[in-house]
């Protein structure tokens, strides 16, 4: 395996747990330091969402929007036309869900190069509630055309995340969770935006997962591993989906898992189902929050309540292969 | 270098491009008239006297920017640019069909030297401003218009920019609110009250200039004094009468979003429309009587 894991990263109580937008807000302020046209917009949120990081070192650079996020999409745009790069930074909800149309209008259909970095995406959000927990964003990112969707699978791909973005093409959705979680990568794993990650081999299920769950699944195919041998794939882009590794994976196991932080309707896990329908239809389970709203509560309870914890996700799993 | 229009070169210039927008709306069956009438002589005075451009390099870095926040009055705007010299007038009877580069609404996909893409309203501020915050950052010289209708005053979104632009001294920025009292359910202070718009723009901490939408001398020096005003970012308020120049438009909602050829109670018939206004345009209403048929 040519990936290179935190030391005893399996062992959740011995590898270090920190939040994707800890990594998402550092790796922009590193990023600031080399590339002099990028811009970060802020909207109220600096300090929880990280943008403050970059802020602090580049007050020139930063632009504070308030409260008015529509505002913040229609200002990143007019800076890319300029030949700026923006990074717009707030909660998944405000970022995507609030300003939607004036993101397909001002920014996907022009095809400008904008960065949106959230925080505060899925349920992992805790106990601000429904209205905070995003669990549509990368439902209605992944249907505008052009847009690239990164879900990365920790503080340290959340990291490198930011940094690729700068030189893709087009507009691309970062996604970040608030709550600290495993950070089972290192610096020096590779990432690769659009290229799927085979983090363990295995012959008789693929499992595929982005974001904190990955996680979950790697421990998974590690408690079951004398039972069933599962492959899982980190599928931290979900747009442009690496459907050659998908296929092959597929291909060899005939069964495929999706478990995901998001409404199991338009993420990821239906990126996965649409693509293999039309090439190498298998039976699948598509995991997630099931097309419902949830409610405030510690995340570690939300998780157990809506089986995205280990154990919930793990539970799903073994009932998809009683039957497959 | 500009040519140097005179003012009747630029009034002629207006009504030619009146003619023409009357022209490209019958070829294309579809398309906003009263607006693009009413802003005939705003984008003459841009296009042939205000704005620092090029035809030539649409791409040149020291331009003006010219964005357009309603998208819908881009007749006028495609065939200012035509006559300017941006691309042939032969493109103007492609308009909203298949294959051309003149969309119903304007895409900066098809043409850049249109800055942004635009159609949905209560967006355009908001670029401009990111347009005029870029320019700060790079110390840049020119000056950004952002072009606005007063109905588009009902999006909160403008009110955002609006308010973002008085914070950060945005003093290279310049709109213009084609202020004509119509929307396309009817009058703007029915359908929702917009005034008193020059106290709101006031106490949002912009400098405001109330400007006749129609005489091109005092259009030209009022953008003029616009872009000398230092402190602050500058609103004038252009009122203009909807649908200029035809009598049968002007002043009247209906006429908003449908082009010459419509059937409408109490308006010439439908395949008389085009033709009146033409000869109207020609003969500034009968004014010109050597321009009679």
């Amino acid at each position: 395996m040519n990936y290179y894991f935190a030391k005893h990263y399996l062992n959740e109580t011995k590898v270090e747990w920190k939040p994707m937008r800890d990594g998402a807000g550092i790796g922009m302020a590193e990023l600031g330091e080399t590339k002099k046209d990028m811009v970060v917009l802020g909207a109220d949120t600096t300090e929880s969402s990280r943008a403050h990081y970059f802020a602090q070192k580049f007050p020139e650079r930063f632009i504070q929007v308030g409260v008015a996020e529509q505002n913040m999409i229609g200002i990143a745009a007019g800076l890319s036309y300029q030949g700026k790069v923006p990074y717009a930074v707030t909660y998944a909800a405000f970022l995507i869900g609030r300003p939607w149309e004036p993101i397909r209008t001002t920014i996907a259909y022009p095809e400008r190069h904008v960065v949106f970095v959230s925080s505060h995406a899925g349920l992992a959000t805790g106990p601000d509630g429904p209205t905070h927990q995003m669990t549509e964003d990368i439902a209605i990112t992944r249907c505008l055309p052009g847009f690239t969707v990164i879900a990365p699978c920790d503080f340290e791909q959340a990291r490198k995340a930011v940094k690729a973005a700068y030189s893709l093409k087009g507009p691309v959705y970062i996604r970040n969770c608030r709550e600290k979680t495993p950070v089972f990568t290192t610096d020096k794993t590779p990432f690769e935006v659009g290229k799927a990650q085979i983090l363990r081999e295995g012959k008789d299920v693929t499992v595929i997962g982005h974001g904190y769950m990955v996680y979950w699944l790697l421990q998974i195919a590690e408690e079951l591993k004398k039972k069933i041998s599962i492959e899982v794939i980190n599928l931290h882009t979900i747009k442009p989906l690496d459907g050659k590794t998908i296929l092959q994976s597929t291909k060899k196991t005939k069964r495929v898992f999706c478990a995901e932080d998001h409404n199991v309707i338009g993420g990821m896990g239906s990126a996965v189902a649409e693509f293999l329908s039309e090439t190498y239809p298998v039976p699948m389970k598509l995991h997630g929050v099931y097309d419902t709203f949830a409610e405030s509560g510690s995340v570690k309870d939300l998780w157990k309540k809506y089986g995205l914890d280990k154990e919930g996700t793990k539970k799903v799993l073994l009932e998809f292969l009683k039957k497959v | 270098m500009q040519k140097q229009y005179s003012l009747k070169e630029l009034e002629k210039k207006a009504n030619e491009i009146r003619q023409d927008i009357i022209k490209m709306l019958v070829v294309a069956g579809s398309g906003h008239s009263a607006g693009p009438l009413g802003m005939a002589d705003i984008f003459t005075a841009l296009y042939f006297k205000v704005l620092r451009h090029d035809p030539k390099r649409p791409n040149w870095k020291e331009r003006d920017r010219l964005i357009l926040s309603n998208g819908h009055i881009c007749p006028v705007r495609y065939t200012a640019m035509a006559h300017a010299g941006y691309f042939s007038k032969n493109w103007l009877s492609t308009f909203r069909t298949i294959g051309s580069k003149l969309e119903g609404h304007p895409s900066f996909k098809k043409i850049s030297a249109l800055e942004t893409t635009s159609g949905p309203l209560g967006e355009g501020l908001s670029e401009a401003c990111g347009f005029a915050l870029a320019a700060k950052i790079d110390k840049a010289t020119y000056h950004i218009w952002c072009l606005l209708s007063d109905g588009e005053h009902q999006e909160g979104m403008t009110w955002e920019a609006a308010m973002l632009a008085s914070k950060y001294r945005l003093n290279n920025l310049t709109c213009i609110i084609d202020r004509n009292n119509i929307q396309i359910d009817g009058y703007t202070e029915d359908i929702m009250p917009l005034e008193p718009l020059r106290e709101k723009y006031e106490a949002f901490g912009w400098h405001v200039i109330d400007m006749n939408g129609h005489d091109i001398q005092e259009i030209i020096s009022t953008l003029e004094e616009a872009k000398a005003v230092a402190e602050k970012p500058v609103c004038i308020i252009a009122h203009t009468i909807p649908g200029k120049g035809v009598s049968f438009m002007e002043k009247d909602y209906k006429w908003h979003g449908v082009p010459p050829g419509t059937d409408i109670p109490g308006e010439p018939p439908k395949a008389e429309q085009a033709k009146i206004a033409l000869r109207e345009l020609r003969t500034l209403q009968g004014k010109i009587e050597s321009e009679l048929d």
